[in-house]
């Protein structure tokens, strides 16, 4: 990216007047000016999808709601990032993900440490109001290192996007559609038997929840070390 | 919050299919308790020798999922005679490890406990214990909740800011105190 040849343009979030290169989205701009937008498919190093949908926000003149994290910003753009309606859209969002597969956060791996756990609270959800799903899925736990829960996932797809992007073995995928989507390791086979994995474990480090998690870790155990990322992004780009 | 005998506010508390955690941990508001008896009386609970639920109660305190047909018996009953209803702890509000069961189903569970692990006698209890139901549910599926205490169990302290608040009237705000899980 040559910065020298950008234009910079100006736009409004919240009421705020702010200043931004006109290739950033609309979710780079919010968080370099202190506006706080919750995410959950978006990982800094990775590209972004617009998969888990709370990240939208409100623009002016644009009867849609549009995800932050894909959309470019424009001249003259009035955003807003929180309002009675996107508030209640995005505890709508977290409670059916937590209503689709069986998180049980009192005896998960992540408790305390999850990017779900903690968008509850960022939300305000005190429970449930949508029927819990309780679907019967499986645990893959062939890796020798490694172990897949589908109850915990929430296919954010960051464990597909780092595996392809950064590491470049695409072992994993998504198979399905709708609710029956699930994760998968080669043509949906074992992941132990894995002939592409590189067993690096970048997938379980970026998992947000306890989905993806080292064997060995016991409840409230699995912490996730995610640094590593924006330096090999940066590096890849040629960056400083 | 009307008041029952002696101007104090009635409180209950109920135990369906949880691991009595959240009671231990209503304990363990040490002695802040007594400050709270100030302003409760505790008119019902596994904690009291009172045997039938009272007619009204201002405040119930529920630990647990709903799992059994004794479950759903009570919890119909304590709504009906309980004017706030908590929902105190994972299990009562989101079923949570009560409910692993639930994508097994039932025939699964009884064969594992009274067949797979039992020496003796293995059979299914068709008395005294009773019936599971085909699903844990969380309470609020089944009767009208008032105030959510997520958590596992939720910390004394967020117990205390609870029971405080609404003994004072006011609807707690508990998102600041617990959370699912811990």
């Amino acid at each position: 990216m040559n910065r020298g040849q950008v234009r910079i343009v100006t736009l409004k979030i919240d009421g705020k007047d702010v200043g931004a290169r006109e290739n950033e989205t609309i979710l780079e701009v919010a968080r370099e000016n202190g506006f706080d937008i919750p995410t959950l498919c978006h990982m800094e190093g990775l590209s972004d999808i617009g998969a888990c949908r709370l990240c939208l926000v409100e623009v002016k003149g644009s009867n849609k709601l549009l995800t932050a994290c894909v959309t470019t910003v424009q001249e003259g753009m009035e955003v807003t990032t929180h309002s009675p309606r996107l508030d209640s859209y995005r505890r709508m969002t977290v409670e059916m993900l937590f209503s689709e597969r069986n998180h049980v956060c009192a005896v998960c791996v992540s408790n305390g440490h999850c990017d779900l756990q903690n968008l509850a609270v960022d939300v305000g959800l005190t429970h449930i109001t949508v029927p819990y799903l309780y679907p019967k899925v499986s645990i893959d736990a062939s890796h020798e290192r490694f172990v897949l829960d589908h109850n915990r996932c929430v296919l954010c797809t960051r464990c597909v996007r780092v595996c392809d992007e950064i590491e470049g073995a695409h072992t994993w995928d998504l198979m399905g559609r709708g609710v029956k989507t699930r994760v998968i390791t080669d043509l949906a086979e074992a992941w132990g038997d894995s002939e592409s994995c590189t067993s690096c474990g970048k997938c379980v480090q970026v998992c947000p929840t306890g989905a993806l998690f080292e064997k060995g870790k016991s409840v409230a155990e699995m912490t996730k070390r995610r640094t590593f990322l924006p330096y090999l992004t940066s590096m890849r780009n040629g960056d400083e | 919050m009307s008041e029952s005998t002696n101007g104090k506010v009635s409180l209950a508390t109920v135990w369906l299919d949880g691991c009595s955690g959240c009671h231990m941990s209503f304990l363990d508001m040490d002695e802040r308790l007594l400050e709270i008896a100030e302003h409760v009386n505790l008119v019902y609970s596994p904690l009291v020798d009172v045997k039938e639920f009272p007619e009204m109660v201002d405040v119930t305190l529920i630990e647990g999922a709903v799992s059994s047909t004794d479950d759903l018996a009570k919890i119909q009953k304590v709504r009906a005679h309980t004017r706030l209803l908590v929902s105190l702890g994972d299990c009562a509000v989101t079923a949570n490890v009560p409910a692993m069961r639930n994508p097994f189903g039932t025939e699964a569970v009884y064969h594992r406990a009274y067949f797979e692990n039992a020496q003796l006698n293995q059979q299914i209890p068709n008395e005294i214990i009773p019936a599971l139901l085909p699903e844990s549910r969380p309470v609020h599926e089944i009767v009208h909740v008032d105030v959510f205490v997520p958590g596992c169990p939720p910390h004394r302290d967020a117990i205390h800011y609870v029971l405080t608040e609404l003994v004072a009237g006011r609807t707690p705000q508990v998102e600041k105190y617990t959370r699912f899980g811990k």
